[in-house]
């Protein structure tokens, strides 16, 4: 058939790309938001997101008032995590702050504190937290145990001088964190983001391409036309394709530049990581402009499909693995969840393909499927109109 | 009023016509919920974690057992070699290694300091951080006793006091994060339905050349306008009656405010949302733009800088007056209030006014200015 040499389907896919550019060139607004707006949101997101937790406002009620109480208090406020509240004068006081959310987390010394502790007898301080965000709270109530504990390690110290018992510490943990090793929570989210923002593009760019033209009845004339199917196709993801590459690149270079956020792998792997990946973002696009009969309903089914999961089941931001089973195995639909992987394989751990060939494959497999389901559906429409 | 009502009816059966339009106005957002409510967790349990104990002693094994029976690590592996510790990180098996010298035993019966190595994958450093938060704590327990086992050798008349906290924790007693993060979902759903269908409404009448027509019947703006957002106002209120009763009955999120309340408010929010989406509406040309804008404009910058999941109070000083400026931080704040600490409006109002404020204000400019472009 002459229709399927290359040099013909080169020559007649060639104008496709070309209009489908000059119509994203054409609008600005598109264009605009497609290459700098993504770029400028991890700007941002780079600059003002963290998971450190300090800050934690403490509301303290000192019933003991001792010198001793005081010198508990300010291992609270030497640490570095704790803002101070205020100081209450009843209980009533502690409840109302935390009631209004002036503090997050109050602490109450009995009146025998220091009296008890001159005794050599155990003191019980009370902690009261604010759990509404577990996420902080589980950490803030860390961090007071571990001051707690210091202090604690502090008399017994005292207490075995002044027997005469040599004092040493049993067990000393180092912790060494590999890759990361300020656990630095740009290092974390920036690769994350960066499939985020590709797929997200990719699948704006294209969700409504094909159910615009049903809409607009512009199908019939693709219809009539002799171009195949996949010409079609591919004439309407080669430019998002391009645009998305550039964009990432922007988005790489601000990483490395802002944010210290280098590459250690081979840059060559992650690109062939990141083209795989937006064949699959633009095959799921196009899936939805296959299915929807208008472009609200695409836009529904883009925002259901893409933005959610690949928030929230990626592992983008919460560990796959804390979740529950049948949950972790419905991340596999998004993947986004497998990018992240082979991103973070490439930029924090320097891997190389056989880290991350598996990924690689099953990203491979989800675009050639969505693509295939996807011209399948619209060869069937066209045939139709 | 009449004419308000056809456009209202027109509006719906539109919308409720077609089959996918309709599962995904009202179906979706319940899976959603019911999906993400499982996803959005950030509980840190069994940490995977390789061992590699070079010691082998029954003292090495107890040591290794306080990971383990603490609930909040699981052993992957033991390794002989130190070596074989990088494969197991590299993949991403084991996020934390235990590194235990052969001298273990022999040096804690001889009161000797052991230095333990704790190797943890600071590639998701939120996770690790929290990981080596325990660890740390086990290990310090784990000291304490020891001494304390000492001490008890030692015939003394006292024993050294202990500060010993007694922790109570209020409205989220169990510290589930699915507590914290079910409400939060709850409105991101409620934005993304009335958000989406509003900001392609009145493009597509534009779009597909039926805007010419309204303009020509005796319609009034207002009344467009009102024949516009009523409906998808109406929608957003069945989805809200949806994933609350998932959320009590489902989740067990305890509700412990005023329903009505939440009813009451997310109307404030609804404003805030249908005024972004008339916005959009007008400055959008074709409903691909309307999408761009709608998702980069506010979607996402909404869902990272609300404090949906990323705390404001940890973002930059100057960054935070920023997230005055986001309808969702206000609401989020009022919803997890009213689910967990059953707060009212005398707490509440100051965030209720900032919906108020924003929600008036930019559906004002977006009227304005649609009017102005049918004039």
């Amino acid at each position: 058939m002459p229709g399927f040499s290359l040099k013909n389907i080169t020559r007649r896919i060639k104008p496709i790309i070309v209009k489908e550019f000059r119509q994203v060139r054409r609008d600005r607004v598109s264009l605009f938001i497609l290459l700098l707006l993504p770029t400028f949101l991890m700007l941002v997101i780079g600059y003002a997101l963290n998971f450190d937790v300090k800050h934690i406002t403490l509301a303290v009620y000192d019933n003991d008032r001792s010198s001793a109480s005081r010198e508990f208090i300010r291992g609270f406020g030497n640490s570095g995590y704790f803002d101070m509240a205020g100081y209450a004068r009843s209980n009533r006081e502690i409840d109302a702050m935390l009631e209004s959310g002036v503090a997050r987390a109050a602490i109450v010394i009995p009146a025998d504190f220091s009296k008890n502790l001159l005794a050599d007898r155990d003191v019980a301080v009370q902690v009261v937290m604010d759990g509404t965000n577990s996420n902080t709270a589980t950490s803030a109530l860390g961090y007071i145990n571990t001051i707690i504990q210091t202090y604690s390690a502090g008399i017994r110290a005292k207490f075995m001088a002044r027997k005469g018992i040599e004092m040493y510490v049993p067990i000393d943990l180092r912790p060494k964190v590999w890759y990361n090793p300020e656990l630095a929570s740009a290092k974390f989210l920036i690769p994350g983001f960066i499939g985020f923002i590709l797929m997200l593009s990719a699948v704006v760019s294209t969700a409504l391409s094909v159910v615009r033209e049903k809409e607009q009845g512009t199908m019939e004339q693709l219809a009539v036309s002799p171009l195949e199917t996949m010409e079609i196709l591919i004439g309407k993801t080669v430019p998002y394709l391009i645009i998305a590459l550039i964009s990432s690149a922007l988005v790489l270079l601000m990483g490395f530049f802002l944010f210290n956020v280098g590459v250690r792998g081979e840059l060559a792997w992650l690109y062939v990581g990141i083209v795989v990946f937006l064949l699959a973002a633009l095959g799921q696009g196009l899936l939805i402009s296959s299915f929807a009969r208008t472009q609200q309903v695409a836009f529904m089914m883009a925002i259901l499909s893409s933005v959610l999961p690949t928030f929230l089941l990626s592992g983008l931001v919460f560990p796959i693995r804390s979740m529950p089973w049948l949950l972790q195995m419905l991340s596999n639909i998004t993947p986004t969840k497998f990018f992240i992987v082979v991103i973070r394989g490439v930029m924090l751990k320097g891997l190389g393909p056989e880290a991350f060939w598996r990924e690689l494959l099953y990203m491979l497999i989800f675009a050639i499927v969505t693509l295939a389901i996807a011209a399948r559906k619209i060869m069937a429409q066209r045939m139709a109109a | 009023m009449r004419i308000i009502y056809h456009l209202i009816v027109k509006e719906l059966k539109q919308l409720m016509r077609d089959k996918r339009m309709r599962f995904l106005a009202l179906a979706a957002p319940m899976i959603q919920l019911a999906v993400l409510g499982y996803a959005a967790t950030t509980d840190v349990k069994s940490v995977p974690m390789v061992v590699c104990d070079g010691d082998r002693s029954s003292a090495s094994r107890d040591f290794v057992s306080r990971f383990t029976n603490s609930g909040y690590f699981a052993v992957e592996d033991t390794v002989d070699s130190p070596n074989e510790i990088d494969r197991h990180i590299e993949r991403g098996n084991a996020w934390l290694a235990l590194v235990i010298p052969p001298s273990f035993s022999a040096d804690v019966l001889a009161r000797r300091t052991v230095k333990v190595q704790l190797i943890a994958d600071g590639s998701d450093a939120n996770s690790s951080n929290i990981a080596i938060g325990y660890a740390t704590q086990i290990v310090n327990n784990y000291s304490q006793e020891i001494l304390l086992e000492m001490l008890e050798k030692t015939p003394m008349a006292s024993k050294p006091a202990r500060v010993i906290p007694r922790v109570r924790v209020w409205y989220n007693e169990s510290l589930t994060s699915r507590n914290f993060m079910v409400p939060g979902v709850v409105v991101l759903v409620l934005m993304i339905v009335t958000l989406t269908l509003t900001s392609m409404a009145v493009v597509r009448e534009k779009e597909i050349g039926t805007m010419e027509q309204l303009l020509v019947t005796p319609i009034k703006p207002y009344q467009l306008i009102l024949g516009k957002l009523i409906p998808y106002t109406l929608v957003g209120m069945v989805d809200v009656t949806f994933v609350l009763v998932i959320s009590a009955y489902w989740f067990n999120v305890p509700i412990r405010g005023s329903v009505f309340l939440i009813y009451g408010m997310s109307c404030l929010f609804i404003l805030n949302t249908l005024g972004i989406g008339l916005f959009i509406s007008t400055i959008a040309q074709t409903q691909q733009q309307a999408m761009m804008i709608a998702q980069f404009g506010f979607f996402i910058p909404f869902m990272y800088f609300s404090g949906f999941i990323f705390p404001i109070e940890n973002m930059p000083h100057a960054f935070q007056y920023v997230t005055y400026l986001i309808p969702l931080r206000y609401f989020l704040e009022i919803i997890r209030n009213i689910f967990l600490k059953g707060a009212g409006m005398d707490t509440l109002w100051p965030d209720a006014l900032g919906l108020v404020v924003l929600g008036v204000t930019v559906l004002s400019v977006a009227i304005l200015r649609f009017n102005k472009k049918l004039g």
